[in-house]
């Protein structure tokens, strides 16, 4: 029989997170420190919105971008919140999650033999989505050493004439290290000298602890240089919805709408009617959620450093990242282990690239008392290392 | 009194739960425990912190199902002490957990748990009716609590999300 799968798509890997939940799936009385997304039902007053939209029949597409008036929403709340403003009619497009605003950037501007600059470790889909155009997706390791922050010189070292553009996340998944102002403004630099483009994952935002959010599209000279990507999955916790968005230069957003009016038409139409209530009506309950995980941040943190798991301070998201090192293991051991010996699933850093390795990614996105409960089993582990 | 961010902080999250241990409490707000029980203690000394309660369901309980009614209370208020001195004649019952007064069509809601039907009936008949000033009473039983300061009962705790997701 012929080869049925296409080449590109046999070339990709499978990601390193399916094959550790297959493996913690099947078993009983585990303690998850491995979801991605928040531990809070979306806001009840944007559940009801989503009911009523559909009480009221709205059950057609809408508009390719989506609902104006879900993108004169998404406008103000960028221009309130960020500080950023672009053109409801004209620059945003409201999209399947950031999942799909991330495919539809990288689609809309990477050709094939294109560079594609990561910084690892990311989030899993990065790689793979450039992967999947003909681009390379350029692998740069984070500065372990500084809480996984930037190290300027292998960043410019790694920009050749085939770069087109960086993807930045902060705060980062996995490592929920936040970028401060002053080391957006140097990437800034580095992208006005030598042309590039940024993709800038802002999915957390909403999720910054300790310092107020700096949007890069409002960088002097950088709006017209950033593709700016959010959603409401972990801010607003509505991962289950699918809807995310992506605001950007007219020309960029232009090409990117021809994608997605054929890929995907629009977004859920009840999911955007959602989304409009929870910008108009959402911003309490997004700053009762904030303070929830902050402090469960400060809790999970000083405990992880004190068994002996040194772990760099958060500034954001909902992730820490401490050293497995000290155990002697590799990231996919210490995780492996410690689900079998203790029932605590965490994720392997590794997966989220070569950089990651030594580290596991702990999601404090769960009740106080399940993180007691795993700081105690994890202390256990971790001193027969000793 | 104007409170610090971290006593704000403190409070909400002893609000929630007040057993929490002081290492895990002070760990949440970054302070020492040394610095988290001084707040603490000021807190109480100041009477911010009233008490520490905790939220039961009783009807889990053998033997322990009570009955909790809400009565609305007019009265006719007394010069110079208003309401004040009708409410403290009514908190000092035992049987009565929570007076508050009202705006609207009756003057003081006044919340009363008995063992029982008969014993709630009693005490507003004997006791509360005929208190001075009090001119009528409605007693509404509850049937049923759904939620209560901000818990909701029998609330399936199940984590649904899938155990690692990216
Ligand atoms: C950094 C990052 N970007 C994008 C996404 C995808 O989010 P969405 O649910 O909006 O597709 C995630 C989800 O885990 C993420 O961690």
């Amino acid at each position: 029989m012929r080869n049925r799968v296409a080449q590109h798509v046999q070339q990709l890997q499978p990601s390193g997170i399916r094959r550790f939940f297959d493996l913690a799936a099947n078993m009983e009385g585990v303690i998850s420190l491995g979801v991605g997304e928040p531990d809070f039902v979306t806001s009840w007053g944007v559940r009801e919105a989503c009911i009523a939209s559909l009480h009221n029949g709205h059950t057609s597409y809408t508009a390719n971008a989506g609902l104006l008036e879900l993108r004169k929403e998404i406008s103000r709340y960028l221009v309130e919140q960020f500080e950023v403003e672009y053109r409801p009619e004209t620059d945003v497009i409201v999209t399947v999650g950031a999942s799909q605003a991330l495919d539809l950037s990288i689609r809309a501007i990477v050709d094939p033999g294109d560079e594609v600059i990561v910084i690892e470790p990311c989030f899993v889909s990065y790689a793979p989505l450039i992967e999947l155009v003909g681009g390379t997706a350029v692998k740069v390791g984070a500065d372990a050493q500084r809480g996984f922050s930037i190290d300027f010189d292998v960043l410019e070292s790694a920009i050749t004439e085939r770069t087109k553009a960086i993807l930045l996340c902060f705060p980062n998944n996995p490592t929920g290290t936040m970028l401060s102002k002053e080391e957006l403004i140097q990437v800034s630099r580095l992208v006005e000298k030598h042309d590039l483009l940024v993709l800038s994952d802002e999915i957390y935002a909403e999720l910054s602890f300790d310092e107020k959010f700096t949007s890069f599209a409002t960088l002097p000279g950088m709006k017209e240089r950033t593709i700016l990507i959010s959603g409401f999955s972990k801010g607003f916790a509505m991962t289950g919805w699918r809807l995310g968005f992506v605001a950007g230069p007219t020309d960029i957003i232009e090409a990117m709408l021809k994608i997605h009016q054929y890929a995907m038409m629009c977004a859920s139409t009840m999911a955007q009617y959602g989304a409009i209530e929870a910008l108009k009506n959402g911003r309490q309950d997004i700053e009762a959620m904030k303070k929830s995980y902050r402090r469960r941040r400060n809790y999970f943190v000083a405990s992880l450093n004190e068994i002996g798991l040194d772990c760099h301070n958060p500034g954001g998201a909902f992730y820490a990242f401490p050293s497995v090192k000290e155990t002697g293991l590799s990231s996919q051991e210490f995780a492996e282990r410690l689900l079998l010996e203790e029932k605590v699933a965490v994720v392997p850093g590794n997966v989220f690239g070569e950089s990651g390795e030594g580290y596991v990614r702990c999601s404090y996105a769960s009740s106080l008392e399940q993180l007691q409960e795993a700081i105690k089993r994890m202390e256990r582990f971790v001193k027969q290392f000793r | 009194m104007q409170l610090t961010e971290k006593e704000l902080d403190l409070l909400q999250i002893i609000e929630e739960n007040g057993r929490m241990n002081i290492d895990v409490l002070s760990k949440m707000v970054e302070l020492t425990e040394v610095e988290t029980e001084n707040m603490l203690q000021r807190l109480e000394e100041k009477r911010i912190i009233v008490e520490y309660g905790a939220v039961i369901d009783w009807r889990k309980v053998d033997n322990f199902e009570g009955v909790t009614a809400m009565i609305d209370v007019k009265v006719t208020p007394k010069r110079e002490v208003g309401f004040d001195e009708i409410a403290k004649n009514i908190y000092r019952f035992p049987e009565v957990k929570s007076v508050y007064l009202m705006s609207g069509a009756y003057d003081l809601s006044v919340v009363i748990e008995g063992k029982s039907l008969s014993q709630v009936a009693n005490f507003v008949s004997e006791k509360l009716s005929t208190l001075d000033s009090v001119i009528s009473t409605t007693t509404h039983f509850i049937l049923k609590k759904y939620k209560h300061d901000g818990t909701i009962f029998d609330q399936g705790e199940d984590d649904r999300r899938i155990v690692v997701s990216p």
